[in-house]
């Protein structure tokens, strides 16, 4: 990395089933005013925009990009759209850092959405294909039977899934911004919830949301101008694999696992659970947290069930809390849920994340994932100059 | 014209706008010859001349080495399940009913798992590693298409050991 790079400004919606209060540019608007605030900066002090979200079909708006620019300050400036599916909220904040750090601007405004009330994201991921059967009926169609392989391999109980569900749950509580507040959540209420796709149970899947998140990234000389702590980027990288290849292991897929090693050697981490002080990583079913325990380093393999199991990813008492926010299983406004993730640790290493704040964060990872578990994006954030 | 406040009316929020989108599908030689098989109630896959893997449905080129498949393999009309879920969830254009078993299927042969309905047994029967086989319309109604393939049932033959298929999952 050339030149340093660091979060100094962030903001988010309130994120709900249908914010009809506000079209998509004022959705997007909402969050980057924020974080605007936050960095104590008005639209002219922006260099650049870089702006993701999922498929275009999702909203049925090609090409949204163009007509935000006007909502987001970009007339007259440089803008660009990042796609890598679901993981693409991570990927647009790496695009924008990558301009920080390569010098080419010094103050980025990086933005993400999803406004799913618009169409409807779940038929959008099952378009009929001339050589397959139609039988996928959403997201969870296609991750059950993935899930149910990691099961079998890793000898997990049933109950893993319900723990991670009421965790996120009970930790979204504590953040005002999380579209799922369920106030009296239990492993009792996620266990009788319906099977949607056996193994996934309807309260270990995450919600269909609107919501955006925004970011305001800086140079050197900007942060050390910038009124609150910066949170600088200690190491950032994106991976990704074909979704079908002969010995592909979906369960725990290289791609992954290649993305937090490069991650991690940039940031000098050689053991991530003792090294990482919290994590928001894209878990948007349930058993999605044992796994990617396992394909970020956190438990060997066949063993992150353990882990969460025994309460260490829990904001209450654990040592590696993850998804302090909720997580995705609180909030999916799908475009977003990756940058959430990386804005989240923002606010850990800043010390702004309230009521799910956990003490003493020097360092922490957001990560986001998507396709058929196919692309990555991931990021360290500390809270000294790297 | 009068705005929606002076005639009591709730403010238009929402226009539903269904977008309806016909294309144009080129299968290519590997697929095209995928499609032909299921019309004669075959399976036709294609392997890799590097690393010998067996992909079907082909995809003319092998993923992992870059180099065309150009072998051509019939494959076996059974195959074992290496993994699947139960379909609860109801959904447009639907043809069947639910409950039903979405499985990953590993046809005999072949090096990669695609996925099938499996009938013929009662959901909670169903197993990793079941033997299945391809239950094929009848002669008049195959046709270039998966509908071909009416559905997977069981064999009747002992599940498949988990150490043989536990690198397809």
């Amino acid at each position: 990395m050339a030149e340093r790079c660091a979060v100094i400004g962030a903001g988010q919606t309130k994120h709900a089933a249908k914010r009809e209060d506000v079209s998509i540019a004022g959705l997007v608007r909402e969050a980057a005013e924020r974080a605007l605030e936050d960095a104590a900066m008005d639209w002219g002090d922006i260099d650049a925009v870089v702006i993701g979200k999922a498929p275009d079909m999702f909203e049925g708006v090609m090409m949204p990009e163009l007509y935000l620019a006007p909502a987001l300050g970009a007339v007259g400036k440089p803008m660009v759209r990042v796609h890598t599916a679901g993981s693409v909220g991570g990927s647009t904040a790496i695009v924008a850092a990558h301009l920080v750090t390569s010098g080419v601007h010094r103050r980025v405004l990086t933005v993400a959405f999803e406004k799913q009330s618009d169409s409807d994201a779940m038929w959008a991921l099952s378009v009929p294909q001339p050589f397959s059967a139609p039988l996928l009926a959403g997201a969870g169609g296609y991750f059950a039977p993935i899930i149910r392989a990691y099961m079998r391999r890793s000898g997990a109980p049933d109950h893993i899934g319900i723990v991670v569900a009421v965790k996120d749950r009970k930790q979204a509580l504590k953040n005002p911004y999380a579209h799922l507040h369920i106030e009296d959540i239990s492993f009792e209420m996620v266990r009788d919830s319906i099977m949607l796709w056996d193994p996934i149970r309807y309260l270990e899947t995450c919600p269909s949301s609107d919501g955006a998140a925004a970011m305001v990234l800086a140079d050197e000389d900007c942060a050390a101008a910038s009124p609150r702590r910066p949170a600088w980027v200690h190491g950032m990288a994106m991976r990704s694999e074909p979704t079908m290849f002969a010995g592909r292991d979906q369960v725990n897929p290289q791609a992954g696992r290649d993305c937090a090693a490069d991650v991690y050697a940039q940031a000098g981490i050689t053991d991530p659970r003792s090294q990482i002080d919290v994590a928001e990583v894209y878990v948007p079913f349930s058993w999605y947290e044992p796994m990617w325990l396992e394909n970020l380093g956190f438990a060997p393999d066949g063993e992150g069930w353990k882990l969460t199991d025994s309460g260490a990813t829990a904001l209450d008492g654990g040592d590696i809390p993850w998804n302090c926010s909720g997580g995705v299983l609180s909030s999916n406004p799908i475009g977003a849920s990756g940058m959430l993730r990386f804005l989240e640790v923002a606010l850990q290493v800043r010390g702004q994340a309230g009521a799910h704040q956990v003490d003493g964060v020097r360092r922490a990872l957001g990560h986001a994932y998507g396709g058929g578990s196919q692309f990555f994006s991931m990021w360290v954030l500390g809270t000294e100059k790297p | 014209m009068t705005d929606a406040t002076s005639t009591g009316q709730e403010p238009v929020a929402i226009m539903e706008s269904p977008i309806h989108v016909d294309y144009r599908f080129t299968a290519g030689l590997a697929q095209s010859r995928f499609l032909k098989g299921l019309s004669q109630g075959r399976f036709l896959g294609q392997r890799c001349p590097r690393c010998h893997k067996v992909y079907v449905p082909p995809r003319g080129s092998c993923p992992t080495d870059g180099v065309p498949t150009t072998d051509e393999v019939e494959l076996s009309n059974q195959g074992t399940v290496t993994t699947y879920c139960v379909v609860n969830v109801p959904f447009q254009g639907q043809s069947i009913e639910i409950p039903y078993i979405c499985a990953q299927i590993l046809l005999d042969g072949a090096n990669l798992a695609f996925m099938g309905l499996i009938q013929e047994i009662a959901a909670d029967q169903v197993r990793m590693g079941m033997r299945v086989e391809a239950v094929w319309v009848p002669p008049e109604e195959l046709g270039p298409t998966m509908a071909s393939v009416r559905h997977f049932r069981p064999t009747g033959e002992p599940d498949a050991d988990y150490e043989s298929f536990k690198e397809y999952l």
